[in-house]
């Protein structure tokens, strides 16, 4: 009976986001927004998130950068009076817009993340050198010398520390059997395709 | 040795609040023989510490002396005060209690006439008025107290302080040989009226009530509207004494809330709102409230209070459960943060006072009753058949207000009574 008042989006949010389902729970007290320590800097709140999702605003949602600034500090879980895993879904909104291609292509927690996961998958570790280094140059071959040079004194002391070794550059560490790492992320991508319909 | 003469058709009426008087009354009344017992020193509970009820803002000292007249008036009820439940054993119609009864260290002889209380110099916490003053080691509950008799404070006994009382008393009322007894007593059925506690503020760690002086909690608000409470029924702040004229309410303080109490405490909505008249009423155009809710809940007939107190141009209403206080050292002032979800706006607002309208919890819950009883997950008592004669009412069986909770005092005291008639035909 229920099921005729959810819109299509809260719908397609329960059945394909991570945690999604607790998104109807959401009584729109407000405590999570207030509580989260980055909470001015971002366009929508946990809470208006929640309502956008109830009020079917997919596009908005979708291709918000509101949950690629959440820094997962928890607060909000902590404080919510109905104990929505809210920190779990924003994460979920943001892996589920990144897979459909809507998330906001220049916002720099999702650059981050999506170089974190390249970066990883390719070895089964991740190699810091090549991970810093495009950081750096993300916006350019100016910048990224510039960058470089700013944090020239730091780098210069992780390698003298043996933090940093500059030859993972061209010969980088990773598991022992790599065949086999890419074929389980492989098949848990295939799990995850299939469970969420996205496939 | 106290005497109290209780047989398997006695109904056992514990709690005496609002609750516990009248499901005694109402049996007593209908013939019924009855044993009061009451934990604290004087009958009335948490009733007789509110300063109006709403949605009529009468006192509720009116209310309260007419059940004192039925009670003097009545011989089958017997009262025991500062007595506790300790265990209750056997079942329908053939209850055995244990009851606990702390010495008063004064007898009946007292006419309340005082002298103790000026001789004494020693003073203990205003239970009454929640600790936000103090009294007397010699004193009397309230001015409303029933039975209206002087408390000795167990800290003096023994002391010169203590001697000094009984000096003082020429009626031979100061009895500080008086030992804690302990009595049985058989019962038919019992009604647990135990009533609630104000849910511990200093739980809801973002409000800072254990550290900012300037939040109290709704009780307590009470208390400082009364004409007998600490501050003489002005609206003074804790911190410097300033008139609070810019007065937050923050609702859900504990209620709704998986963290602290799960249930919707009811009343709090109507306390506020209520509240915001003793406001009104103090300080006229020039008090302001500021309700920040999350929805209200102000149910059938009191929606018409609702939106006269909507209506009001000196209260403004903030939809949204506040995040975070904060108190300016220098200014007093507490800064309410959070955000709006009319707009998801943030707002940062200083106010003079912060009033909590903390949530109801039980005053004894479900698992610590001195029976096998069936409670809810807040530790309310349920209406269930497995708990046989014993009959939750009041508060103990759910959070209510003054009028609900008279209601099913009444409700139990007709079950207790159908249990103790069936026990009469047995015997007869």
């Amino acid at each position: 009976m229920s099921e005729n008042y959810r819109n299509n989006f809260l719908r397609e949010v329960e059945e394909k986001v991570e945690e999604g389902h607790w998104v109807k729970m959401c009584m729109q007290c407000g405590v999570c927004a207030g509580s989260c320590p980055f909470g001015p800097h971002w366009a929508h709140p946990p809470q208006e998130i929640f309502m956008m999702i109830r009020a079917g605003k997919r596009e908005e949602v979708l291709s918000s950068d509101s949950m690629w600034m959440c820094t997962s500090c928890y607060q909000c879980i902590v404080r919510c009076p109905r104990k929505l895993p809210i920190t779990h879904i924003m994460h979920g909104l943001a892996n589920y817009a990144y897979r459909l291609g809507l998330s906001p292509k220049k916002q720099p927690t999702q650059q981050f993340a999506s170089m974190f996961w390249n970066n990883l998958a390719q070895a089964g570790r991740v190699n810091e050198l090549k991970l810093s280094l495009g950081m750096y140059f993300k916006d350019g071959f100016a910048q990224g010398i510039k960058n470089a040079m700013a944090m020239q004194s730091v780098g210069l002391g992780m390698v003298k520390a043996k933090r940093l070794n500059p030859m993972e550059l061209f010969a980088p560490h990773g598991v022992k059997d790599k065949s086999g790492f890419h074929a389980m992320l492989k098949k848990a991508r295939e799990i995850e395709d299939r469970r969420k319909n996205l496939a | 040795m106290t005497e109290v003469i209780a047989t398997n058709q006695t109904i056992l009426v514990v709690g005496g609040g609002i609750s516990g008087m009248t499901a005694a009354l109402e049996a007593a009344e209908c013939g019924k023989n009855v044993v009061l017992v009451e934990k604290n020193s004087a009958l009335g509970g948490r009733v007789s510490q509110l300063y109006r009820y709403f949605p009529k803002l009468c006192h509720p000292i009116c209310g309260l002396e007419i059940n004192q007249r039925r009670l003097k008036q009545n011989p089958r009820i017997r009262v025991l005060t500062m007595a506790e439940v300790t265990a209750i054993a056997g079942g329908e119609g053939d209850y055995t209690a244990t009851v606990k009864l702390a010495p008063r260290f004064v007898n009946e002889n007292c006419t309340a006439c005082g002298e103790c209380s000026k001789a004494v110099d020693s003073e203990v916490p205003d239970a009454f008025n929640y600790n936000l003053g103090k009294v007397k080691a010699a004193y009397l509950p309230n001015k409303m107290a029933y039975p209206q008799r002087y408390v000795i404070d167990p800290s003096i006994v023994g002391t010169p302080e203590g001697e000094k009382a009984k000096a003082a008393c020429k009626y031979g009322a100061v009895d500080l040989d008086m030992q804690e007894e302990t009595v049985q007593l058989k019962a038919g059925a019992v009604i647990w009226a135990t009533g609630w506690k104000p849910y511990d503020a200093a739980k809801i760690q973002p409000y800072g009530y254990d550290r900012f002086s300037n939040v109290i909690t709704s009780v307590e608000f009470e208390r400082l509207a009364d004409i007998h409470g600490p501050t003489k029924g002005k609206i003074l702040r804790p911190s410097d004494g300033k008139e609070a004229k810019n007065i937050a309410f923050i609702q859900c303080a504990g209620s709704r809330d998986e963290n602290h109490l799960r249930h919707c405490s009811r009343i709090c909505c109507m306390a506020s709102l209520k509240q915001t008249n003793y406001v009104r009423e103090a300080y006229g155009d020039e008090g302001k409230s500021t309700i920040y809710y999350i929805d209200i809940r102000a149910i059938d007939r009191f929606e018409d209070f609702y939106a006269k107190v909507w209506n009001d141009p000196n209260v403004t209403f903030i939809k949204s459960k506040v995040a975070k206080a904060v108190q300016d050292e220098k200014t007093g002032d507490v800064v309410l943060h959070g955000v709006n979800t009319e707009g998801y706006h943030r707002y940062a607002t200083p106010h003079d006072l912060v009033v909590l309208a903390v949530g109801m919890e039980p005053s004894v819950k479900g698992a610590d009753l001195p029976a096998q009883i069936v409670s809810d997950s807040s530790g309310f008592i349920e209406a269930d058949p497995a708990n046989h004669a014993f009959f939750g009412a009041g508060c103990a069986s759910s959070p209510l207000d003054v009028n609900r909770a008279v209601q099913s005092a009444t409700a139990s005291a007709l079950r207790a009574i159908q249990v103790v008639n069936r026990v009469a035909r047995v015997e007869d």
